[in-house]
């Protein structure tokens, strides 16, 4: 079926702007992302799914600038021990980089073996992406597919002993990067990827994650603190046998922001959960949509979404569980909420709960509230100031989500960030 | 200590008069009780003095220590030593009981221009106090009243009181809801803190908690006012009779 014209007009404008990669292992996968790119169009405003969204920002072929901003800040994770790989506005950067040699898993950049003909990315690049297609077309994601210039291509044999942490900075006010990573980790190996900063004046990223199983694969991100800029990110993660993923976002700041988080869980008994917590004050909007598909017996998933917004913050939610027939005993939760800090901010929530299974326990919920005045005046009336109150109950509010990150370091890190946020925009 | 003077207090959202002119002094080191028919206006007394929202003081003044309280914010009466115990203790789920008394002993000492107490001496402190309340550590772990029994609820507002050492206490019907064993420890929790220095108002429905906690002066609060004072026995006299002949007797 041919596309609108101006869909049309839009897709070609932008692909214009960019350039395929013709030779290499990843080559028969970018063309076919082209073609899927040009069949489905790139988003528009009056699609379902874009419905709460302004996609225009994230397609337009040229890019709105963006202020590099300067925190003052330590970096992210700085305490931790990592495995640290920098790319500066989506350019690896040899410098401030790790060497990439690390027991239990196998790290090599996309662009450096872009050329040979055989991978064993090759199976899995675009493959878990193309899955995610059905039944809602992501084009964003199929764009990356074809024209990423970079990523990382991780193979998790063992247990590594720190985390990968992948470190995005962002320097030119013109930048537009395109980065896609695959990670697999094989049957019983365990890994935990780190993500941080804002990448870009605008950032196109997908992730692709193949969890083998018994295997294990945590994820952090925290997606920087700057304002103007702008980021589509997507994670297709396919779960194995008694495989667990668990994955955490935090996004203070940010004119546009749409994570995608896109799962499947094949083999029984996994366990597959999704948090985020975002903060926004002001020129901010933030979407997170994910699909959760049981397609196996005895599985868990769990979303829980907590934002927090002001003085015209805009936060998004599409969360759906689809559990395909078969999938008995599906354990499947989805928390989305929302803190409105006054009455100009607006939250937009669509659950979804799709079952052709009959053995299932789903619930979903999703609510959007002021601050507990109740629990305010308590707070004072034992002598808290009406600020440290707030921001205690904001952090209350947002605890159920940042629970969902399992190490401890990791946990408190994002507490302490959220903590600076709140003074900050007390 | 505590100095009320011809207090009106109306509703901020509609027209509706709730105090009409209180009078009441309680100095220091003294026990005053008040009692009074089921929306006489107590409760609206101890939320005007801890400065709670929704209220409107028409007339007259409340102060502490010669501090006008109506200008303050609740955390500045907190901080100037003003303590109440709510009838309806609040659930703040996300909150740890731990975390929110240190949070309050915190806030209240650097208002104060003290130093922060050590962590392990703040520990030591609650667990000796909690522990005189049977409240164990799980309960002090759990988020703030949140699932806790009615009793626990006012058992954990003593402890917070313990804590938290105010000049002046007002407990609003803290009896209410306790087990006779539970009425015991609250009174001896109360009792512990009765000081030269420290002011009790405690709103109450019945005398047997100021059997635990002896009175110096029993107050009969009736539709906005204090419509008469006396001694114990005072107490006592409501509890045979009711309040028809005191009402009577004062129309
Ligand atoms: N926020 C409010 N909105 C409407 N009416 C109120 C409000 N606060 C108090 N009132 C009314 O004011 C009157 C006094 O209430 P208050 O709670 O102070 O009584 P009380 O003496 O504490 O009663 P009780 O013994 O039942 O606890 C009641 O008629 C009550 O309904
Ligand atoms: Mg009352």
């Amino acid at each position: 079926m041919a596309l609108p014209q101006t869909k049309h007009d839009t897709t070609e404008a932008r692909l214009a702007t960019l350039s395929l990669p013709e030779s290499g292992w990843s080559a028969p996968a970018r063309r076919a992302a082209l073609a899927r790119v040009r069949e489905m169009g790139l988003p528009a405003a009056r699609d379902e799914y874009w419905k709460f969204t302004r996609p225009d920002t994230l397609t337009r072929p040229d890019v709105i600038e963006a202020a590099v901003f300067d925190s003052g800040e330590p970096p992210f994770f700085n305490e931790i021990d990592t495995l640290k790989v920098v790319f500066v506005d989506g350019v690896f950067d040899a410098d401030a980089s790790d060497d990439l040699s690390l027991e239990g898993v196998s790290i090599e950049r996309l662009a450096d073996v872009a050329g040979t003909d055989i991978h064993w990315a090759k199976d899995l690049y675009g493959t878990l992406e193309t899955n995610g297609q059905d039944p809602v077309a992501r084009p964003l994601a199929a764009l990356n597919t074809a024209f990423a210039t970079d990523g990382l291509l991780i193979h998790v044999t063992g247990k590594p002993s720190k985390p990968i942490q992948l470190t995005y900075s962002h320097a030119d006010t013109r930048s537009d990067a395109i980065l896609h990573h695959v990670v697999k980790v094989e049957a019983g190996a365990e890994v935990t990827i780190l993500e941080n900063g804002p990448a870009a004046a605008r950032f196109n990223k997908c992730t692709e994650i193949d969890i083998a199983d018994g295997a294990a694969l945590h994820h952090v991100r925290a997606q920087g603190r700057d304002h103007e800029r702008r980021a589509a990110t997507h994670m297709f993660t396919r779960l194995g046998e008694k495989s667990t993923y668990k994955s955490f976002t935090l996004t203070v700041n940010g004119v546009m922001t749409r994570n995608e988080q896109v799962l499947e869980l094949t083999g029984d008994e996994a366990i597959a959960h999704v948090a985020g917590a975002c903060v926004g004050d002001g020129d901010f909007h933030h979407d997170d949509t994910v699909f959760i598909t049981h397609d196996a017996v005895d599985c868990e998933s769990r979303q829980v979404f907590k934002k927090v917004l002001k003085n015209g913050a805009t936060g998004v939610f599409q969360g759906k569980i689809l559990v395909k027939p078969g999938a008995q005993k599906t354990d499947g939760y989805q928390i989305s909420q929302s803190l409105l800090l006054d009455g100009d901010s607006q939250f937009l929530a669509k659950p979804e709960l799709e079952i052709y299974a009959d053995d299932v326990a789903c619930s979903h919920g999703s609510t959007s509230g002021a601050i507990d005045e109740e629990g305010l005046f308590y707070l004072r009336s034992r002598g808290v100031p009406e600020r440290d109150a707030t921001n205690l109950l904001t952090l209350a509010f947002l605890a159920e989500a940042v629970d969902e990150i399992e190490d401890q370091a990791l946990a408190d890190e994002i507490v302490s960030r959220l903590e600076g946020w709140l003074t900050r925009h007390g | 200590m505590l100095e009320i003077k011809n207090l009106h207090v109306k509703l901020e959202e509609e027209d509706k008069q709730i105090l009409k002119g209180v009078d009441l002094e309680v100095p220091a080191g003294k026990v005053h009780a008040i009692m009074g028919p089921n929306g006489s206006g107590k409760s609206t007394l101890s939320y005007v003095l801890s400065g709670r929202d929704g209220y409107e003081v028409t007339e007259g003044s409340a102060s502490l220590e010669g501090q006008d309280l109506l200008d303050l914010d609740p955390e500045e009466r907190a901080a100037a030593g003003l303590f109440l115990a709510f009838q309806y203790p609040v659930e703040i789920p996300g909150v740890g009981n731990m975390t929110f008394l240190r949070t309050a002993v915190n806030a209240q000492r650097k208002a104060r221009g003290e130093d922060e107490m050590s962590a392990t001496d703040f520990l030591k402190m609650v667990r000796e106090k909690a522990k005189d309340l049977k409240i164990d550590a799980e309960m002090l772990k759990r988020p703030v009243n949140v699932g806790f029994s009615g009793g626990e609820k006012k058992r954990n507002e003593i402890l917070q009181m313990a804590v938290l050492a105010p000049k002046m206490c007002i407990l609003d019907e803290t009896d209410s809801g306790l087990d006779v064993d539970a009425m015991k420890l609250v009174s001896d929790g109360v009792n512990a803190l009765r000081d030269a220095g420290r002011g009790f108002l405690v709103i109450t429905h019945y005398q047997r908690l100021l059997d635990h906690i002896k009175p110096d002066v029993v107050h009969i609060m009736a539709d906005g006012r204090i419509i008469k004072s006396g001694g114990p026995e005072l107490a006592l006299e409501v509890e045979k009779n009711g309040y028809a002949d005191i009402l009577s007797e004062v129309a």
